[in-house]
């Protein structure tokens, strides 16, 4: 079944047979990790532009390698935030990058709303690697992957998201993958870090972690900006572990068969603990490996019928 | 049709030496004869606030450009600034307005002056000086003066020179960063949100030292229905303030926000379906008293880029009235005589200006509308030099398709003559 999608912007706009194609491909490119020889001919003749407004090393790479493991010919191209203040505008940008011959292009850009701006603007294939606080679609799908893979399913479970659900474009983007999907959504926090409205989207917001934890089948902590704190969101990381960190003592709280995800970066001994990343119902590693996966499959589907057809 | 005499009837309008000389039927017919049977005449609109460009962003904007679109959109007059970036605090530039309006306007022109110096909110300008050079009242520009202390200031001084005081109404620390109204689909667009207290905070404040003071207040687009009832609760116990609202936050709301079109980012934001409808009922109820077009040209490069990266602002002088009378008039939410009053008569009480009637002796100013005749909308078509609306597309109704200012047509079969 051809994806009837051009670009990748957002997980409001996918269906739930969206999200499962993206998913059962993922399963098949998860399959060459084990191969010597990683690599396959999909995307060999296309040119595929990483474009981060923001640095990152963890997607960036992520897309880098998924790319490359498809043939494609990868550029990446980093652009200072300073210089974009003075410089080229976007679109100015775009139709270079059109003129260049780029067939995908994954862009990172610190305002919400840049990758749907760039895709009006071209006709290269656009993928949403983060925009400002709007959406990380191929994280949710990542971290979607991750939950199926070890639950077997996603709707029916109860998931919690919990930390800065207000900055959070990771937040957002698996708000509408697990409501597409079925699930239950608790989101926790401070006041100060929900933003309004959830509850039209069928969220529950909680800020008591303590209640929330022994009631869910996995739970998402959500990488705590340290800048928060001197902008009077939260007043210290200290009272925020306290009262929204995954610790040691919180493991216990959670089902012997819950999962703990977490995108990356952590803030280590803030939002959570070491004995919390290291605990064997945390899947923090493979999100990263699926991770690869995932922007395989994305990669394929969108350029599907134009690139060569997936070697099993 | 004339709302300041109640009058709506078919009649003749004798023109004569630049003034109505007499409103009545059969009226004598030596002179030029023109026959607007079928369409609606009505007095020349007033607009209370429109960027023209000048001086500084005349690539957005010029007065020539600007008054021709006011013309061909039915306003005979329009109080000018010329954005956030031209301060205009003293006399000088005060007539350089009025001279480069005397050289390329086509319809009057009324320049808007600095509350204070610089617009920095902290030290008053020369509004003596300023109203001697032409300024028929003050403001200050989309910043809303942040010290109590100086706007009341402002507002007793003021006082001296009988010059309304105009305020844009929004606490800038609790707006921040946002771009759009803070709620639901900001939270969605993930996009900074700017809540309706930041108005209304502002807005109260406001009302207090009008009331303390006894000066003449004008509160600039107001946006929520929180305002709108801190502005009726006010009214009812006598403070003098006047109000005006835009077409644009009457007849779109936050949902409209396409998050990758910055056509969409405006200041104050477009609010909830709630308060438009607050704001609807504030116009009926005399509340609010003018729509004004808030007319803020922009260029593509300031649009053409992420949304929290625009400009804010629309152009509106064209396409104030046939929006008004496809979406509020067609609704039934105002009749075509109550958005009539509110864009002319009202607007001539509130800053105390001339016009927006046409009784005996008043300017010929006037603006006949062709209600039947609809037509799709292209900016690039339009008079204005810049083309930031997301009304491109539109299919609208309610043209005007004559202008007359002084006696003088302006405007004739929907074309600028001069």
């Amino acid at each position: 079944m051809a994806w009837a999608r051009r670009h990748l912007i957002r997980m409001r706009d996918l269906s739930a047979a969206d999200i499962q194609q993206v998913l059962d491909t993922a399963v098949a490119c998860k399959d060459i990790f084990g191969r010597d020889v990683k690599k396959l001919p999909t995307l060999r003749g296309q040119v595929m532009v990483n474009l981060f407004y923001e640095p990152s090393t963890r997607t960036r790479t992520s897309f880098e390698l998924a790319g490359k493991w498809m043939s494609a010919d990868v550029v990446n191209i980093s652009v200072p935030a300073s210089s974009v203040v003075k410089g080229e505008s976007l679109t100015d940008t775009a139709r270079t990058l059109a003129a260049l011959g780029a067939d995908i292009v994954v862009i990172r850009h610190p305002s919400a709303g840049a990758p749907a701006l760039l895709a009006r603007t071209i006709g290269a294939a656009v993928i949403n690697a983060g925009d400002g606080m709007h959406e990380h679609p191929t994280q949710a799908l990542l971290d979607l992957f991750t939950i199926r893979e070890a639950k077997g399913h996603v709707a029916g479970l109860h998931v919690a998201i919990v930390g800065d659900i207000l900055h959070s474009r990771v937040a957002r983007s698996n708000i509408w993958g697990l409501r597409t999907l079925g699930a239950r959504i608790t989101v926790v926090g401070p006041p100060t870090l929900i933003p309004p409205g959830l509850e039209q989207l069928g969220v529950a917001v909680s800020h008591d972690l303590d209640q929330v934890l022994p009631e869910v089948d996995v739970v998402n902590i959500l990488r705590i900006q340290r800048e928060r704190q001197h902008t009077a969101l939260i007043p210290s990381l200290r009272e925020y572990t306290r009262r929204f960190g995954l610790t040691r003592e919180r493991l216990d709280l959670l089902r012997p068969d819950a999962l703990i995800l977490h995108p990356g970066p952590a803030n280590l001994g803030v939002e959570i603990v070491q004995e919390a990343v290291d605990d064997p119902r945390a899947r923090v590693h493979d999100q990263v490996t699926n991770g690869v996966a995932v922007r395989m499959a994305v990669l394929f589907l969108l350029m599907g019928g134009r690139g060569n057809a997936m070697a099993a | 049709m004339d709302p300041s005499q109640g009058i709506d009837e078919v009649l003749d309008v004798l023109v004569a030496d630049g003034h109505v000389a007499a409103l009545g039927k059969d009226l004598d017919e030596a002179g030029e004869t023109v026959d607007c049977t079928g369409h609606v005449v009505a007095p020349g609109f007033i607009d209370l606030r429109a960027d023209l460009g000048e001086p500084g962003r005349e690539q957005a904007e010029t007065i020539g450009s600007g008054t021709r679109a006011a013309a061909a959109g039915g306003f005979t007059a329009v109080c000018v600034w010329a954005g956030p970036e031209a301060v205009i605090d003293d006399a000088g530039w005060v007539s350089f307005v009025r001279e480069r309006a005397r050289r390329e306007g086509v319809v009057r022109v009324y320049p808007l002056a600095a509350i204070t110096k610089g617009g920095r909110g902290d030290e008053l300008t020369e509004m003596g000086e300023l109203k001697d050079a032409g300024a028929v009242a003050l403001w200050d520009g989309p910043r809303a003066i942040a010290r109590a202390g100086v706007l009341r200031r402002a507002l007793e001084y003021a006082r001296l020179w009988e010059l309304p005081v105009v305020v844009h109404c929004e606490d800038a620390d609790l707006a921040g960063p946002g771009v759009m109204h803070e709620g639901f689909h900001a939270t969605v667009h993930g996009l900074p949100g700017v809540p309706a207290a930041a108005e209304e905070i502002v807005v109260a404040r406001d009302l207090l030292l009008a009331e303390l003071t006894g000066a003449r207040l004008h509160i600039a687009h107001v946006s929520t229905a929180g305002s709108v009832a801190l502005i009726r609760a006010a009214k009812a116990r006598g403070v003098a303030v006047t109000t005006d609202v835009t077409p644009h936050h009457l007849v779109w709301t936050d949902a409209d926000v396409e998050p990758d079109d910055a056509h969409w980012r405006l200041r104050p934001p477009l609010r909830t379906a709630a308060d438009a409808a607050a704001l609807i009922e504030g116009l009926r109820d005399g509340t609010i008293d003018c729509i004004a077009t808030d007319h803020s040209p922009c260029t593509l490069e300031e649009k053409q880029v992420e949304f929290d990266r625009a400009r804010p602002g629309i152009i509106g002088l064209e396409t104030a009235l046939p929006l008004l009378v496809t979406r509020v008039v067609a609704a039934g939410q105002l009749s075509l005589g109550e958005v009539i009053a509110r864009l002319s008569h009202h607007p001539a009480r509130a800053l105390g200006l001339p016009g927006g009637t046409l009784a005996p002796g008043s300017p010929a100013d006037l603006t006949v509308i062709d209600l039947n005749t609809e037509r799709v909308y292209d900016p690039a078509q339009g008079w204005s030099r810049s083309r930031n609306t997301p009304l491109a597309g539109w299919r609208l109704q309610g043209w005007p398709v004559a202008t007359m200012v002084g006696g003088r047509w302006v405007v004739r079969e929907g074309r600028v003559m001069a």
